[in-house]
Formats: structure tokens, C-alpha cells, sequence
């Protein structure tokens, strides 16, 4: 009886046949890394494999390391696995992770989201035996309205603004969510960004994915140089000296956790936008059906739940404890910055 | 429901008293005139009998939208909210903004009492046709539980602002019971709703008194009292009315049989401000012998017997008809003196006594005497003061002792509602009883948000079995806690109860071995009475 395809280790998830890790939290000799967000990509390991699309990020956030790319859909043979990286839709670049051993097929989701935001390389199930799923919303109470319908919400909360005479200021995070922000809504003003978002935004520009002109934020930028504009800004930037710039402003937080009122008020924000990069209940039902995986591991989320219901719809379900994202599953407060992109 | 929705919204956005009264006093001037009184019925606690119960929500929602009902509750844990819940888990798609407040309030009343299947399916339906927003509210009408950080008097002076009519007039005809289905809006603001008879006034509030009194000026510009623990009442004797009230404008009369023949001892157009004590003779009872009175509609006679009430009196806000209020104090309680000292012996009315020394030394005192009197502190009053409408600083202070304290670890943890939704704040603590841990007490107050969110994470990282939503926990972080009283109580594993628990701060300075044991807190309850409270440096 061979060990299975991957194990569950306290350095993240490895492959015994392959020797490498897929987004490992402690330094490894080889990584195999889904995505750019800091708790996915760390810094310490020997060498590094991503898709193309990814390297650019993770090389500006980790500096000098030794990175290798792959095209999404390769086949490559690492020790006696076959891998391959698919679309997760999660954010630019990233990937879901599959690893075949003599026709067993596992698959790490990453992070990844279903619905198709006009940026990301869209959600590509794959079929497998073993299905190792994220579940950051996996409790029913997460449904996610479709993207035009949030877009309608935050032009008009813009559009509001600029009759108020006051600047909107929307705080997102900086790897994937600003960028989507600003590629979907209407063009009613110039955008400005923050340092932090601005420099993921021209990186992910450069490599040309479709994202609008946006003006960074420096000093001799205020509300009255650019009149009716929306600041993109890093959660931790509301309510900051930074933000004083602007005089009267409303503030508001694009993110999947602003599903819930109590965390809303707790953050003091009149104002929520419920927009997820990870997949909604449905959402993540659907995936795994896709999949027609019969043994589901939850990881990262409402595992203990997700776990029980997987179990009840007939699904061999267990649980992966993993390090992303510190507690971000039950604790949204910490959470909420899911992406610790250097200021 | 559109004009509520906004309001709603608005007022959830903000936490500035300006900003809530301005969106309220809108609200007041635009809506429908029948959805304002529904309004200003559920903002100042009157809400309609349910017509469903949150059961009956919880095994609807589940079904329709097609998730266990174990699942249900996680989610419940979680969102912290019975009405968002379900607004949240149910499909989306529908984009209904639901009838008028008036007419869904209506149709829900009506519901009340028909048969499951036909409640069911208005619920359904309902749920069905709404979007999530309006579907939020729709389930608050239903549940009752709204929470809008919107005080009586914020209220009040809204409504002031949008029809002009005076705020202590409007606060006067909005009290007492009125009925919001056959109430209209021009009645309650310019005539009031209630039945005037037994409408009762404003109670005037007192604020904590936390600097030394000596700034209060000359001691004999104050009147000081007891301030009792037991249930601040308003008991009126109209012609035609007789009537008890809480302070939560609740009609209590019925539930007091004791007061029952004052209505024939007191001049007609008399209105006492007062407190209701269970007597034991000479002095009252601790509350919890009160406590198992509250609740009831009719009492038995064992406890009647047991528990007899009693109005300790206060101040006299009306007499022979004639509003005293703008009085200053020292008039009223003349008043007040000359007309109980002339009923006759037996009844369930007394004066509340003076405490009287000579100066602000003799006061302070006399003050710690209070839990050996079953008082809490005492009560300082200005004596030209008139009775003011509500909390107004200056003239009214309550002057409490400091609390008990102990110290203890917490063992369970459970996430909170509302805004502390999946925070962990409300706690389980237990103190040391031989090598036992003995649970004795549930706190959720005192502590700061970003305290609650490090507790939180560390309930999660440290979390050692789950029912349901509570959480136990290795005892390891110590709290010191105060609470006001300590009584027997043998519902409870440690034999012990205690009167308003909360935290007084997180001592991170404290392992699990240093906190007090059961003997701490069962020799607080055998203290012989006008014993101090333990240990003044824990204070």
C-alpha cells in the first residue's frame, strides 16, 4: 500500500512522490505555489513554481528568489507525479493545482472563486478523485450577488458621493480585488490609488491584463486636483491621516465579509460592498460537484461545518488544518486584511 | 416599507447622535403617516405580539432553503442575527420591496393565532418575493428585535423637530399604553395615545456620580437617599384610573395585589415616583426575593407571603391634579411627607427615609452602610431641583459603592449578537473549589473591542470541544470581576448567584493559579450586615 498522492504535513501540503509542497508555510527545499497573496506565497523555500501570469507579483513581493514559470494547462513531471496548474479565477495568475500518480488524480483548489470577473483567468474545474477545497465562506449564509449588480451598487454610492461633494473612498485589497474593482466599474471619474494598490496595479497592467488608468496618490494630490474622483486604498488606510487629504469623505469596504451587518458596525462603516474573491456557498457546492471528486478535503474556513454537510451529502470529507490566512475562517476581524501586501 | 428600509439604513450607518436624530426627524416629516406611528411604537418598545415564533423562522428557513436545521444554527452562530440569517441564507434573485410598514404589521397581527400551515405560507411568500434588504426587515417586524441605537429621547426629539410640538410635551403623550393599530399620528403628537388617566409622566433619571461630592457645593443644598435595589415604579391615583407603572412603561398594577387598596387612601390626582421592594419588616429584601415576582402575571400566596411589595416613595409628581414637576424638590418632598405621613398605618406605601448627616464626610459614611440596608449607594438630589425629563446631568446623581470583586478564570466562551456578532464576548467563569473548578458566573460586559477580538482568537486557537456555539476553553485567562451583590442559590452548581456580573478588566498579570475560591465568595454571603465590601486595595 503506497502513501497517498499528498499528505498533510506541518509545513503545508506535500507530495511524497513529487518532494515538493504546495504553499507551504515553513521553508521547503521546492514550493508549488497557487497564488501571490502572502499567506500562499512566503518567503524561505529553495525554489519556486508558479504560472507565468503569477511570477511578476510574487518576484516584486518576495524579491530575489529563484522562481520558475508554467503555462496554465502544461504537463510536467516532477519525480513520479504529473503537475499541471489550472485557472482558480481567485485573482490574476493563480491557479488550482493538479497532481496526477498513475491515473489518481488529486487537485488543490488554492484560493479560487466560480464566477467569471472579467480579469482573472476564469475558474477551470477539473476532474479528480481527491479534491482539496478551500472554504473561507462555506457556510449557506455567504451567497454572492452577480458582479454587474455590485457594480451598479458602488457607482451609485459614487455617484452619491460626487453630488455630496465628498470623496468615496473604497478600501480593498491590493492583490486582486482593487484591480477587479477598477476594471468593472463605470468610468464617472479619474480613480486614484494608493501606493500599496497602485503598485500591483501596474505590475498586473504591465503584463496586460485589461485594467483602466488609475493616478497614484502623492502628495500634491487632493480632492480638488481630481473633483468627483474614487480613492482605491488598503483597508488599513481608512479612517488615516493619509485619508485626511481628501476633506469630507464616505468610506466604505469591498469585501465577502460585509455579508454580515455585525461585522460591518464593528468596523464602523455605514458601508459595505459584498464582494468576494473566494467562492460563496454555492459557489463552492458547485465546484465540487464539477470535480466528481468522491473524498473532499475543507481546508482554510468553516472547515468543521463544511466538513459535516460534505459528509451528508454522501462525500468522504475530511478536514486539512492549514496556516493561510492565520484564523481568517471564524475570525473575520484579523482577516480582513487577506492580503498583507507591503505598504 | 421603502421609507423604513432608508431609515433603517441610515441609521445603521452612523453612530453620531446628530446624524440619527436628522435621518429620524426626515422620516417623521415624509413617511406615511400610519408607518410613522408604527415607528415611534417599536422605537419605544412597543411591539406587537408575535404572530410566529423563531422556532417556527428558524425550521421554515431551513426548509426553504433546503439545509439542515443544524446547519441553520452554525450559520445563526455565526451571522449572530435571527433575521439576517435568514435573509442572507435563502436563494437570492427576488427584488420585492414589500407592502407599507402599516399594512405588513397589520397582516402579521391578524396572522396571530390562525393556523401553522396559514402562517406558513404568508411567511413563504413573503420571503419569496423580497429581496434580501427588505427581507431583513420583514423578518424584524416579525421578531421584534429591533436595535437601532436609538434612544426614547433621541427619538422624542426627532419627533419634536418634525411637528414642532414641544419635546417634554411630546415625551409626556407618548408614554403609557397606546395602541399603534388605532393610533393615528395626529392623536399621539398633539393629544397623546394612551389613556390620560393612567398616562404616566417622564421618569426623571440620575447620572453616576464619580468625582468627590464635596464639588456638589453646601451638603444642605442636596437631598440624599437610599438608592434602593428593586423596581423604579410610578404609581398614579386619578379619578377613574389607578395604575403602576416600570420604568420601561410597563402596566405593572396587576402584578402588585399589595398596592391595590391604596387606591382608596390616596387623594384623587396623586402621583408618586417610587421604588417597588420586597419587604422583610423592617428593611427590604434583596432583590432576588423581588425577582420572583417579575415575570408573573397573577402571584400566588406563598409569595405573596413570602415576598410582600411594598413603595418605598420617592418624590410626588402630581397632586390634586396639578402637574408638580416644574416644583422644585424640597416643595414636592414636603408634599410627598405631609401626604403619606397622613394615610393609615398598613399599607404597602412608605417614605423612602433621608439619609441625613451633616456634612459630605457624614454622608460618605453613611453610604457604606448601604449593602447592610440593601441599598446600593445612595442618591443625590438637588433640593430646588424640578423633575426633569429623563438623564440630565447636574441635579440628579446616584452615588453607588464600589462593587464586590473576585477573580476568576473563564472556562467556556460563546460569540455574541449584534454588533459583537462572532466576536467571543460572552463568558463562562468559574472560581476554585478545592482542585475543582466551580463555574459560578456569566459575564459579557467591560471589556474593549480589540480585547474581545484577541480573546476571540484565542478561544479559537484554543478551543477543546464545541456545543453548538459555545466553546470550551482550557481555564487559563483570568478576569477580574465585579458585581453588585451575592445571594444564595441553590439553581446554581455553586450555590451561589450573583447580582449584575461583569468584567473589570482582563489580568493578563494573573495565571489560573492565582484566582479566589468558592470559600471567597460563600464568606461574602455570611458577612454579618454593615460589614465593608472585601479587600478595598482589590477595589
Amino acid at each position: 500500500m503506497s502513501t497517498a498522492v499528498l499528505t498533510f504535513t506541518d509545513r503545508g501540503i506535500y507530495c511524497p512522490d513529487g518532494g515538493f509542497y504546495i504553499d507551504p508555510w515553513r521553508p521547503v527545499a521546492r514550493a508549488l505555489i497557487t497564488h501571490g497573496h502572502s499567506d500562499h506565497a512566503r518567503p524561505g523555500h529553495g525554489t519556486y513554481l508558479a504560472t507565468h501570469q503569477a511570477l511578476p507579483v510574487i518576484r516584486h513581493r518576495l524579491g530575489t528568489i529563484d522562481i520558475h514559470g508554467i503555462a496554465y494547462g502544461e504537463a510536467r513531471r516532477i519525480g513520479d507525479v504529473m503537475v499541471s496548474f489550472h485557472p482558480a479565477g481567485h485573482v490574476p495568475g493563480s491557479a488550482q493545482i493538479r497532481v496526477e500518480r498513475r491515473g489518481e488524480v488529486w487537485v488543490v483548489s488554492g484560493d479560487y472563486k466560480v464566477e467569471d470577473d472579467g480579469l482573472s483567468e476564469a475558474f477551470a474545474p477539473q476532474r479528480c478523485h481527491s479534491f482539496i477545497t478551500e472554504c473561507t465562506f462555506g457556510l449557506p449564509l455567504f451567497q454572492w450577488e452577480p458582479q454587474p449588480s455590485i457594480a451598479a451598487q458602488i457607482a451609485s454610492w459614487w455617484a452619491e458621493a460626487q453630488t455630496q461633494g465628498c470623496t468615496p473612498i473604497l478600501a480593498a485589497y491590493g492583490l486582486g480585488k482593487a484591480q477587479r474593482l477598477i476594471s468593472m466599474l463605470p468610468p464617472l471619474g479619474p480613480i486614484l490609488t494608493h501606493g500599496a494598490v497602485e503598485e500591483t496595479t501596474r505590475i498586473l497592467r504591465d503584463q496586460g491584463y485589461p485594467i483602466p488608468t488609475t493616478t497614484r496618490v502623492t502628495a500634491q494630490i487632493t480632492a480638488k486636483t481630481h473633483p468627483g474622483a474614487l480613492v482605491i486604498a488598503p483597508p488599513s488606510a481608512l479612517g488615516s491621516p493619509w485619508a485626511a487629504r481628501f476633506g469630507p469623505t464616505v468610506e466604505a469596504f469591498a469585501s465577502g465579509w460585509m455579508a454580515l451587518r455585525g461585522i460591518r458596525r464593528r468596523r464602523g462603516l455605514g458601508q459595505g460592498f459584498t464582494i468576494s474573491d473566494h467562492a460563496d456557498w454555492p459557489g463552492l457546492n458547485a465546484a465540487i460537484k464539477e470535480t466528481g471528486a468522491t473524498r473532499i478535503f475543507a481546508t482554510h474556513g468553516y472547515t468543521t461545518p463544511f466538513r459535516r454537510w460534505l459528509e451528508e451529502q454522501g462525500y468522504e470529507a475530511g478536514i486539512v488544518s492549514t496556516d493561510y490566512g492565520g484564523d481568517e475562517v471564524e475570525t473575520p476581524t484579523p482577516v480582513l486584511e487577506e492580503d498583507h501586501s507591503s505598504p | 416599507m421603502k421609507d423604513f428600509a432608508t431609515l433603517f439604513n441610515a441609521l445603521d450607518a452612523t453612530t453620531k447622535t446628530g446624524e440619527k436624530t436628522l435621518a429620524l426627524a426626515d422620516y417623521f416629516r415624509t413617511a406615511p403617516k400610519a408607518d410613522r406611528v408604527w415607528t415611534i411604537a417599536l422605537l419605544s418598545g412597543r411591539r406587537p405580539k408575535r404572530a410566529v415564533t423563531s422556532t417556527e423562522l428558524r425550521l421554515w428557513a431551513a426548509e426553504a432553503a433546503g439545509i439542515p436545521l443544524w446547519l441553520f444554527e452554525e450559520s445563526y452562530a455565526v451571522a449572530g442575527d435571527l433575521a439576517e440569517t435568514i435573509a442572507r441564507l435563502l436563494p437570492f434573485g427576488a427584488t420585492g420591496a414589500g407592502q407599507s410598514m402599516d399594512t405588513t404589521l397589520r397582516q402579521l397581527i391578524a396572522l396571530t393565532g390562525r393556523p401553522e400551515t396559514e402562517r406558513r405560507a404568508y411567511v413563504l411568500d413573503a420571503w419569496a418575493s423580497l429581496g434580501p434588504d427588505a427581507r431583513f426587515l420583514f423578518n424584524k417586524l416579525i421578531t421584534g428585535g429591533f436595535r437601532m441605537g436609538v434612544s426614547q429621547g433621541l427619538m422624542t426629539r426627532a419627533l419634536a423637530q418634525a411637528t414642532g410640538v414641544e419635546e417634554t410635551t411630546l415625551a409626556h403623550r407618548l408614554m403609557g399604553e397606546w395602541d399603534p393599530a388605532t393610533t393615528s399620528f395626529e392623536q399621539l403628537t398633539q393629544e397623546g395615545g394612551g389613556d390620560v388617566g393612567a398616562r404616566p409622566y417622564p421618569f426623571a433619571l440620575a447620572s453616576p456620580m464619580d468625582e468627590d461630592p464635596q464639588t456638589l457645593g453646601p451638603v444642605q443644598e442636596w437631598l440624599a437617599e437610599w438608592k434602593w435595589d428593586g423596581i423604579r415604579g410610578q404609581l398614579i391615583a386619578r379619578p377613574g384610573a389607578f395604575a403602576l407603572w416600570s420604568r420601561g412603561e410597563e402596566l405593572i398594577t396587576d402584578r402588585f395585589p399589595e398596592f391595590a387598596p391604596l387606591a382608596d387612601f390616596l387623594p384623587p390626582g396623586t402621583v408618586i415616583d417610587g421604588e417597588i421592594v420586597a419587604w422583610g419588616g423592617a428593611d427590604p429584601l434583596p432583590f432576588a426575593h423581588l425577582q420572583k415576582r417579575i415575570g408573573r402575571k397573577t402571584v400566588p400566596k406563598k409569595l405573596l407571603a413570602e415576598a410582600p411589595a411594598l413603595i418605598l416613595a420617592y418624590d410626588l409628581l402630581e397632586s390634586d391634579g396639578t402637574d408638580l414637576r416644574a416644583q422644585p424638590l424640597s416643595e414636592r418632598r414636603a408634599r410627598l411627607e405631609r401626604l403619606v405621613n397622613a394615610l393609615p398605618d398598613g399599607l404597602a406605601l412608605r417614605l423612602s427615609p433621608r439619609a441625613e448627616a451633616m456634612d459630605w464626610s457624614g454622608l460618605a459614611a453613611l453610604r457604606q452602610e448601604a449593602r447592610a440596608r440593601q441599598a446600593e449607594g445612595l442618591m443625590l438630589k438637588r433640593l430646588s431641583s424640578p423633575y426633569h425629563i429623563g438623564r440630565r446631568r447636574g441635579d440628579w446623581w446616584k452615588w453607588k459603592l464600589d462593587p464586590y470583586s473576585v477573580d476568576a478564570v473563564m472556562i467556556y466562551a460563546q460569540a455574541g449578537h449584534g454588533r459583537r456578532a462572532n466576536l467571543f464576548t460572552d463568558f463562562t467563569f468559574a472560581v476554585r473549589d478545592g482542585n475543582d473548578l466551580v463555574p459560578f458566573a456569566k459575564a459579557y460586559s467591560g471589556l474593549t473591542d480589540a480585547e474581545f477580538a484577541q480573546i476571540t482568537a484565542w478561544v479559537q486557537k484554543n478551543t477543546l470541544e464545541r456545543f453548538g456555539p459555545v466553546r470550551r476553553v482550557p481555564p487559563t485567562l483570568v478576569f477580574e470581576l465585579a458585581f453588585e451583590g451575592i445571594q444564595e442559590s441553590p439553581r446554581h452548581k455553586s450555590g451561589i448567584a450573583l447580582r449584575f456580573p461583569r468584567m473589570l478588566r482582563w489580568r493578563q498579570d494573573k495565571s489560573a493559579d492565582e484566582i479566589d475560591t468558592i470559600d471567597t465568595l460563600r464568606a461574602l454571603l455570611r458577612q454579618p450586615p454593615g460589614a465593608l465590601p472585601p479587600d478595598p486595595q482589590d477595589i
